[in-house]
């Protein structure tokens, strides 16, 4: 299969090893990977910060740059940026009274999956040891971000794919589907509330004595990793796609 | 674009101020937390027993679209059976007018105090002050409003008033404000409501006018429902000669069997309960039994102008539940009084600007009081899609600012860049050549520990870590593409 990557801004700039993480457990399948040079980012932060029309042209060049024929299907490493193509493109297209945007903007969002959506739902994927020859020494623990569970309903394809990778102890996180106080801009205008927010996701996350803690969203991640490195904590945050791009070969270190 | 509503709607001070108050009270915090999870467990157990409960959240949310797209006619509808019955109808435009009518009927009665049922619609347009105003003392019959009440408080949560009161705290509001009470009471939560039972039996028996919300109507029989716990509602309803119910118009219902989907949706979602324990139903007047006289207020109050909002409107179909607060983190850490509105959590977030207008400077920092997680929605019994509600108001407020505005604030100007920097591929690749040099602000410990401007909020709890030498893009170019 052809498969586009979008990165996501943040793991573009911020975490291009989660990126080359995602390219190598997916080429280890046997497929090609395609990086559209055009795209840029889904253009969630400016729609959620409410900047509607500073969004038009973010929105409209990431439709750009996955309308066409040249792959299959699309994949990113980032529940929330899918979530973003998938339901909020159409959204401002609407909004904007954009109605051939919405359609091609709708065509794209089809196509484009999550990273635990397309190894599981299209790939098949269903043992990371056996399938992608993962493998992680680690304890470590795991917290299902919100955009990735609700928006998509992604249920517990993540935490299943990371319990099945080799040599892996998988410590559960208490009151985990509780928002990490993220929420893009929602962690600047109101820090008070998300550092409260963060603080109880940090104590959870301690409380497991797991050495990461891991997830499906960069964005999320940055924020509790914030959290937890201001605090002292000893756990670190780690991708699922490094955990599973971790071999026995090249064992990904924390 | 139809007037907006009036009364206890709108903020006055900024969300993220009230909120920095409200988390610093340690003991509300506590009480809260406990009360939210004890319900959203209870909530989540009996939710889980129904098989088809994915099926009746469509089955409400249909019904619920079906009445406000027909809305007028209903309202009508319901209007010619309630009066049929022997019920007079009021319509207000607003709060003005609907508290201007009721006070008008009480001093028809020639009462000056009536007996209250837990009302939303009443709070919203603060009627209770209004009435005393004019001479006239309203009780609370709830228990909840009632601790409310005597403490001159005001209600942080629309189900549980008192959510952030504790036993403690409740005992001492009686001890030091009811007439006649036992100076030893304890705050065991039988003896407390003992207490409350005792003080409020007088008011019962005395009353003349009761004045009630109601959580329904019914169209094509002119019916009226209230739905509660304690049955305090049921004394008011049956007991005194006048019946007074102010109802938004939202809560109209088709037919006398949708009531069947909203008593399987309503007390799970709220109370985490089967079935709440006392539900009446009244259609006009019965003579010799019950009041003699009966009237509805139909408030509409920014009703109309909700409903002329296409991506907003569904939040009229709110059934008051409460469900999306008691799931809500940043309500669980601030409360309901950070919201300044009758009501609070992300419904409160999204119906006060609806009702009043965004473009009212107070209303502005509502739809932000959010981290979009989206647990309001999963939870909301009618499938009010809550979180794309808020993001739409967003833009409803940075448009309406982008107008008042002569200079951009810091914020328009990061969106600007930001809009220039995401537009194009090769933009954000300029860019990115820049991130060795974030490299070299993080220092020898790789870490960000102070941002400037209005992302200082960021670094105040948490660090950001080096950015890499190398964006994804450019390690794409170098090996991937060179190969
Ligand atoms: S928005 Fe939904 S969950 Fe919230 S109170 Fe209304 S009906 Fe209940």
């Amino acid at each position: 299969m052809r498969i586009a990557l979008f990165a996501t801004c943040i793991v573009d700039a911020m975490y291009p090893e989660t990126a080359k993480s995602t390219v190598k457990i997916l080429e280890r399948l046997g497929h090609e990977v395609i990086f559209p040079k055009a795209q840029a980012c889904c253009g969630q932060m400016h729609m959620n910060s409410g900047y509607m029309p500073e969004a038009l042209p973010v929105v409209e060049n990431h439709v750009r740059a996955f309308d066409t024929d040249e792959y299959d299907v699309a994949v990113a490493p980032s529940g929330s940026c899918v979530a973003s193509v998938k339901h909020q493109h159409p959204y401002l297209a609407q909004r904007l009274g954009k109605p051939e945007l919405k359609d091609r903007a709708k065509a794209v969002g089809a196509r484009t999956y999550e990273l635990s959506q397309l190894l599981v739902d299209v790939l098949g994927i269903t043992n990371a040891a056996a399938q992608l020859g993962s493998y992680f020494p680690e304890t470590i623990t795991y917290h299902p971000s919100c955009h990735g569970m609700r928006s998509l309903g992604l249920g517990d394809r993540q935490l299943d794919l990371l319990k099945t990778v080799g040599g892996i102890t998988v410590n559960e996180l208490p009151e985990a589907d509780q928002c990490c106080g993220f929420g893009g801009t929602f962690s600047i205008k109101n820090a008070d509330v998300s550092s409260a927010m963060l603080d109880d996701k940090v104590k959870n996350i301690c409380s497991t004595g797991a050495s990461a803690c891991s997830g499906g969203d960069a964005s999320c991640l940055m924020h509790i990793g914030g959290g937890l490195s201001r605090t002292g904590a000893k756990p670190k945050t780690l991708h699922l796609a490094d955990i599973l791009a971790s071999t026995m070969e090249e064992t990904v270190t924390l | 674009m139809p007037a907006g509503g009036q009364g206890n709607l709108f903020e006055t001070e900024p969300f993220p101020k009230a909120a920095h108050r409200e988390l610093g009270n340690t003991q509300m915090r506590k009480n809260l937390r406990h009360a939210t999870h004890t319900i959203r467990d209870k909530r989540l157990k009996v939710v889980g027993e129904l098989p088809d409960w994915e099926a009746l959240r469509d089955a409400g949310s249909t019904i619920k679209n079906n009445s406000m797209a027909t809305l007028e006619e209903r309202l009508l509808e319901f209007e010619k059976n309630f009066t049929a019955r022997g019920g007079v109808v009021h319509w207000a435009r607003d709060a003005d007018e609907a508290n201007k009518i009721v006070t008008e009927l009480v001093k028809a009665t020639g009462s000056q105090e009536v007996v209250k049922v837990k009302s939303m619609a009443t709070q919203e347009i603060g009627l209770n002050e209004h009435l005393e105003a004019e001479g006239i003392d309203a009780f609370e019959t709830d228990l909840a409003e009632l601790i409310v009440q005597l403490g001159h408080d005001k209600p942080s949560h629309i189900l549980v008033p008192a959510i952030h009161k504790n036993r403690t705290e409740v005992r001492d509001i009686f001890l030091s404000q009811m007439p006649v009470v036992d100076p030893n009471l304890t705050d065991e939560p039988a003896k407390l409501a003992e207490a409350a039972r005792a003080h409020l039996r007088k008011k019962f028996l005395a009353a003349k006018v009761a004045i009630s919300g109601a959580n329904f109507a019914l169209a094509d029989t002119g019916t009226l429902g209230v739905v509660e716990s304690e049955g305090n509602g049921r004394m008011c309803l049956t007991l005194p000669e006048t019946l007074i119910t102010v109802m938004g118009i939202e809560k109209v219902l088709p037919h006398w069997e949708d009531v069947e989907v909203f008593m399987q949706l309503l007390p799970r979602s709220s109370t985490g309960e089967r079935m709440n324990p006392y539900t009446s139903l009244w259609t006009g007047v019965t003579e010799d039994d019950g009041p003699q006289n009966v009237h509805i207020v139909l408030l509409d109050n920014g009703r109309t102008r909700a409903l002329a909002d296409r991506f907003g409107r569904s939040a009229l179909n709110c059934i008051r539940c409460s469900a999306c607060m008691n799931v809500c983190p940043v309500y669980e850490r601030t409360g309901g009084h950070a919201y300044g509105s009758t009501y609070p959590g992300p419904i409160g977030a999204i119906l006060s600007p609806l009702l009043t207008g965004i473009e009212v400077e107070e209303n502005g920092s509502l739809p932000y009081a959010s981290s979009l997680c989206g647990a309001c929605y999963e939870a909301c019994p009618v499938k009010i899609n809550i979180p794309e509600i808020l993001v739409h108001l967003r833009g409803d407020d940075v448009d309406a600012k982008r107008e008042k505005h002569k200079l951009p604030t810091q914020m328009d100007l990061l969106m600007k860049g930001g809009s220039w920097a995401l537009g194009k591929g090769k933009n954000i690749g300029l860019l990115e050549k820049a991130l060795p040099l974030g490299r070299l602000a993080a220092g020898k410990d790789k870490k960000i520990k102070k941002l400037p401007g209005i992302a200082a909020g960021w670094t105040q709890s948490r660090d950001i870590p080096a950015p890499p030498n190398k964006s994804f893009r450019d390690w794409w170019s170098d090996e991937k593409e060179s190969m």
